[in-house]
């Protein structure tokens, strides 16, 4: 019987609540502990690690994954997933350095980011209007971008002549100190941090994750909500292709090959809940370090690139069920 | 009645003194039940009054607090659905738990799949076992084809393929026509005649006085009861379920001066759940909506509020029409539902107390697409002061709270929206006697704002003490409308079920 059950619930439920300062605290603790140990394990293993060079080049190479990131934690709290992030960075990639050449930087960028836009607009309209499954439609899209990307460069990478300078510039100068690749990266977590917490769509993009229904019942049309997440993913993942380009020079339609894997692995080590409805922007930025600092810790140590795979997975296993024993703690 | 059996014939199964516990909640409180093998032991009751709980404690879904059943003289303990199966006692659910990608004949015959299927044999004995029930369906056809009715058959089939000697039947007939109910009787006295116990529970009573031997009337988890068909007529029935005295837990409502139509409902029709369905409400009003489960009720309010759309009709507030089409709808034309299931629609447990209250009205505490958080502090304050809402402070997550604290941050919500229609489905399910209390004075309240209120609930001592009308749905149709003057439990039960007074009952004797 049904009421029977919510009963139930409602007793486990009605036990008293730890504090809140105490879980939250204790949710911070998790990714927190595990970056703190990174960093001292790792300039323990490798005098080269705590350098400036260093330390500068790991923000530099985790900047393009961070961007993705940030979209992407948008997407996994309205409860969804989009695995379509590499191959439109790989269509922003192409499109805006195909375009410098004859209509110059600005026009190009702004059509690169259009160009995400554009497919996270597909993927967020068949996911909250058609009712398809996030899976599925992004799955689709990340073949359909792949091929878009190779058919419009055919397959060849497109070189950036001077005409975009500024965007080479762009990609190894820095700013205070700080590689501005990595300063693009911070300010679109801070984006995220003030949408999600000071906007009025923000808050319902992750009210939707933690329960649509209810939502919808207040009478809110979540599908645009989701629909808003998509579209910044989409976004955030051209604008992370055309960093790509500022880093390498050239526009790839290949490039971006897996990133979605690895984004939606920072996700999670950052705490979000694949289940929609849990995750913060802090945490998920913790989650992409973390990850770019195993990898480049494996680089110096000279671990080969295979083995490096198998210890990448490792970690993900290890973190998240560092994350569960904290929420199991809780409960 | 059709069978005259030897009442010294040792019970098959003996259930006494069965209590069952959930958290704080008694479902059942000493209850004792027997049934004979080639009998049908009819159980009733009104809804929340155990028979689920009774029928999953004999099936071995749950096991008793306190209590003892005995199983052809033998001390049971069922560990679990198959524990009971493999000792011959099968639950058939309301809604069927067969596999609907598979074939008829691997749902009849599942339980005796060999490693390596011979289709031809499995087909033949399938077909055989649903022949001897009278039906002739298809074995290779998969199950997701079939009619309920013939689902229904499958699932008896496979409790037959396993030899039961005790069929425990949850409302078989709820989602069959007429014709098929009669047919599926026809096949429990088939099964009585063969020797297997039945186990009968169905709101339909006329069903009930038709098949059974024996009836047990349960009633808040205690047993009222048991008679037999002969020793009591239809009304004498309904009054066993019901009759129970009023709570004095309403507060009286007094100078509420009762305005114009404020919602009206005009041919609401959504095929399959609601029919033709016309009200009024008044502002100032608190008007009931009874009947029982499956009546079509929350079908009907989550359509003028817009949750579901539907095919034809219009709903009007304020003599404007409106007809939501979406929630958003719903909220912009002024109404409001606080839903059935609070956990799961009502409230985002896993968000605090502010940001759930706010929700319905975010506009009014945002500028801009930018939420407005100290305003929104002040507002939710003056709402938890207003709704006595009790919580550690408005950033507690709603899950931490009781039940009736949520259900008041649903009401905060409306509050908020400044709705005129409120729509309240099961406003106090699962919640305690105190804030039961506390939500009427609230509801009323509201009413008294000028606000028109709808309450639809199971509980008809609620209806009858809070509202000033009560309309009864029955079957998806409004049955008919009660003044307090003429409120009794009997009346609620007996107008769902169409079988007011006026009308003749079916005729036992010519089904039996």
């Amino acid at each position: 019987m049904s009421t029977e059950t919510t009963t139930t619930q409602a007793v486990t439920r009605d036990q008293p609540a730890p504090s809140g300062f105490a879980w939250s605290s204790l949710k911070q603790f998790n990714t927190v502990f595990i970056l703190a140990v990174l960093l001292i394990g790792s300039s323990l293993v490798s005098s080269d690690f705590m350098t400036g060079p260093n330390i500068s080049n790991i923000s530099r190479q985790v900047a393009g994954i961070g961007i993705m990131s940030m979209g992407m934690l948008l997407v996994v709290l309205t409860g969804g997933i989009d695995l379509s992030v590499g191959s439109v960075a790989a269509v922003a990639s192409v499109t805006t350095s195909m375009l410098i050449p004859e209509y110059g930087l600005t026009v190009a960028i702004l059509a690169g980011l259009l160009a995400g836009a554009i497919c996270g607009t597909v993927n967020g309209v068949l996911i909250s209007r058609f009712r398809l499954s996030a899976f599925v439609v992004t799955l689709a899209m990340m073949t359909i971008a792949r091929g878009v990307a190779l058919i419009v460069s055919k397959g060849a990478p497109v070189l950036v002549d001077e005409m975009g300078q500024a965007l080479l510039d762009f990609g190894r100068d820095t700013w205070f100190g700080i590689p501005q690749p990595t300063v693009l990266m911070l300010l679109v977590f801070v984006l995220g941090f003030v949408f999600l917490r000071y906007m009025r769509a923000g808050r319902l993009v992750r009210a939707i994750g933690s329960n649509e229904e209810a939502v919808r019942l207040s009478g809110v049309s979540v599908g645009r909500y989701a629909l808003i997440a998509y579209v910044v993913s989409g976004i955030c993942a051209a604008a992370a292709g055309i960093v790509s380009v500022a880093r390498a020079g050239v526009g790839s339609p290949t490039v971006g090959v897996g990133d979605e894997l690895t984004v939606i692995a920072a996700v999670v080590i950052g705490g979000a809940s694949l289940m929609g409805g849990r995750g913060t922007v802090l945490n998920t930025l913790v989650g992409v370090l973390v990850l770019g600092i195993i990898s480049n810790i494996m680089n110096l140590t000279g671990v080969p690139g295979y083995h490096q795979q198998v210890v990448m997975g490792l970690i993900i296993v290890v973190a998240i069920l560092a994350q569960r024993s904290s929420n199991a703690s809780h409960h | 009645m059709a069978t005259s059996k030897d009442l010294s014939v040792r019970p098959l199964l003996t259930l006494a003194g069965i209590s069952k516990n959930f958290g704080g909640v008694q479902a059942l409180r000493g209850v004792d039940f027997d049934v004979r093998a080639g009998e049908v032991h009819a159980l009733v009751g009104e809804n929340g009054a155990g028979k689920s709980t009774m029928m999953k404690i004999i099936a071995g879904n749950h096991s008793p607090s306190a209590g003892t059943i005995h199983l052809e003289g033998e001390e049971m303990r069922f560990r679990s659905p198959h524990d009971a199966l493999v000792r011959g006692i099968a639950l058939i659910h309301q809604e069927t738990a067969l596999a609907p990608d598979l074939t008829v004949a691997e749902n009849v015959m599942i339980c005796h799949l060999p490693g390596f299927i011979r289709w031809g044999e499995l087909y033949d004995r399938a077909a055989k076992l649903i022949k001897s029930l009278g039906f002739d369906i298809n074995p290779a056809a998969p199950v997701s084809s079939l009619s309920a009715a013939h689902r229904q058959i499958v699932e008896i089939a496979k409790a037959l393929s396993l030899n039961v000697k005790m069929l425990v039947l949850d409302e078989p007939t709820a989602s069959l026509a007429p014709s098929d109910a009669n047919r599926l009787l026809d096949i429990v006295r088939d099964l009585r005649k063969r020797g297997v116990a039945i186990v009968y529970i169905s709101h339909r009573l006329q069903e009930v006085f038709a098949i059974a031997d024996r009836i047990t009337v349960l009633k808040d988890g205690e047993k009222v009861s048991t008679v037999t068909p002969s020793e009591v007529d239809m009304d004498g029935l309904i009054r066993l379920m019901v009759g129970r005295p009023l709570a004095a837990l309403f507060p009286k409502r007094e100078g509420v001066a009762i305005g114009g139509v404020l919602l009206k409902v005009d041919g609401l029709t959504r095929k399959g759940a609601v029919d033709n369905v016309s009200l009024v409400v008044h502002a100032g009003e608190v008007v009931g909506i009874g009947g029982l489960i499956g009546s079509g009720r929350t079908e009907l309010v989550r359509l003028i509020f817009g949750a579901d759309r539907a095919d034809s009709g219009t709903v009007s507030i304020d003599g404007r029409a409106v007809t939501p089409k979406s929630t958003g709808a719903g909220v912009a034309a002024g109404i409001g539902l606080v839903p059935e299931d609070r956990k799961g629609q009502g409230t985002v447990l896993s968000l605090p107390i502010r940001v759930n209250s706010t929700m319905a009205r975010l506009s009014d505490v945002s500028a801009i697409g930018f939420l407005r958080l100290p305003r929104e502090r002040q507002t939710v304050a003056q709402l938890m002061k207003s709704l006595q809402i009790k919580a550690r402070d408005m950033d507690a997550d709603v899950s931490t709270l009781s039940g009736g604290n949520q259900q008041k941050v649903v009401l905060a919500k409306w509050f908020h929206a400044q709705g005129r229609v409120i729509i309240l489905d099961e406003p106090t399910r699962g919640v305690d006697v105190g804030a039961k209390a506390e939500i009427y004075a609230l509801i009323n309240t509201l009413a008294a704002q000028g606000m028109a209120i709808v309450v639809v609930s199971s509980e008809h001592s609620e209806l009858m003490g809070l509202c000033d009308r009560i309309l009864v749905m029955g079957g998806g149709i409004l049955r008919g409308q009660l003044d307090p003057a003429d409120y009794s439990e009997e009346a609620i039960v007996a107008m769902s079920l169409g079988h007011s007074k006026a009308e003749a009952p079916l005729n036992a004797a010519r089904v039996a």
